[in-house]
């Protein structure tokens, strides 16, 4: 027993002693620019957070090498932000301790986003976000905050345009899971669903994951032509099996949080016919994502491109754009981070793979495309959505300038 | 105690009937209290009740008329959650009773079983005999193999995490339940994410068609203001009905051996009193094994159940059901077997009925159900300190 314990004492100290070795050192070397990513790689969300990880990884892969050539070496630092807000934040600590970063591609949750950004705020690095739809994202005026995704007051509003216009809906039940990001967009879409003339029976908030029952009886009784679920596909797509299980024949509507093969996946069946806006178009639809969908699916052994992949390539295209310039504007020296920052703000008609990219004065995409998207089938990794319409909204601050 | 021959049909009484009518009375009372106090908040705050803005029902919408077309739906509802919570809570109030430490590693335990459930399922409907299967052959071979492992380990946790520990400071071994609780969340989650990179365990439920059948047992309606007539249904599932009969079934098991065997007696005798029950000739770290195996074994059936139920496991699943169960045995008189029960079924009814109405609140909302549920909980042990059935039992298992 004695030796038993001895033998794990060893081993507790190998391990502890492995991890020192293995965790990063500051870069000794000046000629290293790290590129971060955040979000969630484990837990419920991780299929779209592997997605951003994946795309931002591959697109380093790919389009380093004019940085490269002027005598610097990329490399790719992935974090895991589990979808939760202190984890995010802690890792924001991390990231700006590490001088090496120059830019942070993420987050996944705009309740991660906030809080973290304002941490790399403090220090002046940049944050380019795929998927962080609240307006609260950009509207805080952070110059350190640039999304290239559209936002949740117009997503909303298309939401809830959509439903009263071309479903003909006359009451909705909204439920959200009480994130920046879900209660954010269910928000809007209630104010603008209502605004329209439409009758909104009730919206509420659940941290509930598993048991819907309590919550779903209120909705039977009301009935709704449409259950609109502001929140991610984990949550929604056991809210709405469990429902249709109810015997409930509503309509079920949901933003950008429901785009995934998971939905399916978790949700089966009950899913087909669910309407959803996202501000990720499916990476088919753009001619320049042609050899994007090929190396993806190749490099990452896999025949589903998840949402927010394309994205994902897409931000980290707008980052080694701005360290590029901001390395040649430097007369070829390491930029500071302001000075990254600043040349990723200039972004202007730069080409990607979802579309050329121009920013406006907040950040924002000075236009942005949102897609009304339906499940059609239960294969996740067949074509389980289909496309039924598009609308393109310019930001507001281009809106404004109009 | 053991049955004869001539007295089963005194044993049937004993061992069927009279529990079957406790449960019976148990699912009365609490239905009748809760609905009763329901029926009157809706009467009392059918108009604005002294201006408290806290308590002001949505417009248009007549509180009492709601929860009449609720009703049957929030019973329902309420009792088939309690029963899980109900078989869960057994599991802590049996460790409780020998050994007086919370095992906080029983809701692991739990998620264990729900695991166990989805890999039985994802193996057989990988072999491609999910739809032969008879389905309630199928769901009893489930809640078997998940009985065994999730016992299993539940035993086995117990001579590598607590049995080192039984002299120590009751708060020492607290602590490695807790630290056992996240050392399996983890392993589990490394376990699925290894062989089969998945995070969210969806049962494949809609390939068992009895799961997708329905019962309307009843309706109710109402005549609205405007002369509308609404009709809400009570729907059972056939997954309800299958948690409340297994659930039912294994209370019934579980009441026969903790009461009529010689083995039952024995971890009786410890749980009063340890010393002097190893005096007497009983094995006290067998009976202590056997305590774990039991709890272990219901809380890995209460995952299937739970996993057919919601039709989604995840490794950090078993957290809320898991503290909830432990509410409920507190809120039934931790340590008292016949209290989780009650508490489970208690804590279902109040948490559906919260949920399902709470929405008519604007000023509310379902998310403050769990703030409702606890509030009643705080309230009952002001009153009494042991839980509703604590003191009335002297014989604590």
């Amino acid at each position: 027993m004695k030796a038993f314990k001895v033998l794990a004492v060893l081993a507790i100290v190998a391990l502890v002693g492995s991890g020192f070795a293995l965790a990063p050192t500051a870069s000794a070397q000046s000629n290293v620019i790290k590129i971060a990513s955040q979000s969630p790689l484990s837990g419920g969300q991780s299929v779209l957070g592997t997605a951003i990880s994946n795309g931002a990884r591959l697109a380093i892969e790919q389009l380093s090498k004019p940085i490269e050539d002027l005598g610097f070496k990329i490399e790719y630092v992935p974090f895991d932000d589990q979808a939760t807000p202190d984890v995010g934040v802690s890792n924001a600590q991390n990231i700006v301790n590490d001088a090496a970063i120059l830019a942070v591609v993420g987050h996944l949750n705009s309740g991660v986003a906030i809080p973290a950004s304002e941490v790399y705020n403090k220090s002046d690095l940049v944050m380019v976000s795929p998927a962080n739809t609240n307006p609260a994202v950009t509207d805080r005026g952070l110059p350190t905050v640039v999304r290239i995704c559209g936002r949740d007051d117009t997503q909303g509003t298309v939401g809830a345009n959509y439903a009263l216009n071309e479903l003909k809906a006359k009451t909705a039940y909204v439920i959200h899971d009480k994130t920046a990001y879900g209660e954010g967009v269910a928000t809007f879409f209630r104010d603008v669903f209502q605004a329209n003339g439409g009758e909104v029976l009730g919206f509420e908030g659940t941290e509930e994951k598993a048991n819907f029952d309590a919550i779903l009886t209120p909705i039977v009784a009301s009935a709704p032509d449409v259950i609109y679920f502001g929140g991610i596909y984990d949550q929604a797509a056991l809210f709405f099996k469990q429902a249709r299980e109810k015997g409930l024949t509503s309509q079920f509507m949901g933003a950008d949080g429901l785009d995934s093969s998971d939905l399916v996946k978790i949700g089966g069946e009950a899913m087909v016919g669910t309407i959803f806006t996202s501000t990720a178009g499916p990476a088919e639809l753009f001619p320049e994502a042609k050899q994007f969908i090929e190396d993806y699916k190749k490099t990452f052994k896999t025949e589903i491109v998840e949402t927010y992949a394309a994205e994902a390539y897409a931000a980290t295209q707008v980052v080694l754009a701005g360290i590029e310039a901001a390395i040649k504007a430097n007369n070829g020296a390491l930029p500071t981070r302001k000075q990254v920052t600043e040349a990723v703000r200039a972004t202007k008609d730069l080409s990607t793979v979802i579309g050329a990219i121009t920013l406006d004065g907040n950040g924002d995409k000075v236009e942005a495309t949102y897609y009304i998207l339906k499940a059609v089938g239960a294969d996740p990794a067949g074509a389980w959505k289909e496309l039924l319409t598009t609308t393109t909204a310019p930001s507001p601050l281009a809106a404004k300038a109009k | 105690m053991s049955p004869s021959l001539a007295g089963v049909g005194n044993w049937t009484l004993q061992y069927v009937l009279k529990p079957l009518w406790q449960i019976l009375l148990f699912i009365v009372i609490s239905a009748v209290l809760i609905s009763g106090a329901a029926l009157v908040a809706g009467v009392v705050l059918r108009t604005p009740w002294h201006g408290i803005e806290l308590l002001r029902v949505r417009p248009r919408i007549d509180l009492l008329n709601q929860i009449w077309l609720q009703l049957p739906n929030m019973l329902l509802d309420g009792i088939t959650i309690g029963f899980v919570y109900a078989i869960i809570a057994v599991g802590y109030t049996m460790v409780y009773g020998v050994l007086k430490f919370v095992n906080f590693a029983h809701s692991e335990i739990f998620m264990l079983g729900g695991v166990v459930g989805y890999e039985v399922l994802m193996r057989l409907k990988a072999g491609g005999n999910l739809q032969t299967f008879p389905p309630i052959l199928l769901i009893l071979f489930m809640i078997v193999v998940a009985m065994v492992i999730s016992g299993g380990t539940a035993l086995a946790i117990e001579r590598i995490a607590y049995k080192p520990l039984r002299n120590a400071p009751r708060l020492v071994p607290l602590i490695s339940a807790i630290g056992v609780s996240f050392l399996l969340q983890d392993l589990v989650r490394a376990f699925e994410a290894l062989t089969r990179n998945e995070f969210n365990l969806a049962y494949p439920t809609s390939d068992i068609a009895l799961l997708s059948q329905r019962f309307q047992l009843a309706s109710t309606s109402i005549t609205n203001a405007d002369g509308r007539v609404i009709t809400v249904p009570a729907v059972i599932n056939m997954t309800s009905i299958i948690i409340i009969a297994s659930a039912i079934l294994m209370v019934l098991g579980l009441n026969y051996f903790v009461n009529a065997t010689k083995t039952g007696k024995g971890i009786r005798a410890v749980s009063q009193d340890q010393a002097t029950a190893s005096l007497m000739g009983i094995n006290v770290n067998l009976m202590i094994s056997l305590t774990f195996l039991i709890g272990g074994a219901l809380g890995g059936a209460a995952g299937v159940l739970f996993g057919l139920k919601t039709t989604r496991i995840t490794p950090y699943v078993g957290f809320t059901p898991g503290l909830k169960a432990f509410t409920a045995a507190v809120l039934g008189g931790i340590g008292n077997i016949t209290g989780a029960l009650l508490g489970g079924i208690l804590l279902g009814l109040l948490e559906s009925f919260a949920a399902a109405l709470l929405p008519y609140f604007p000023a509310l909302g379902t998310g403050y159900t769990d703030i409702f549920a606890f509030a009643i909980l705080i309230l009952v042990l002001l009153f009494r300190p042991t839980g509703l059935l604590g003191k009335k039992v002297d014989e604590k298992v």
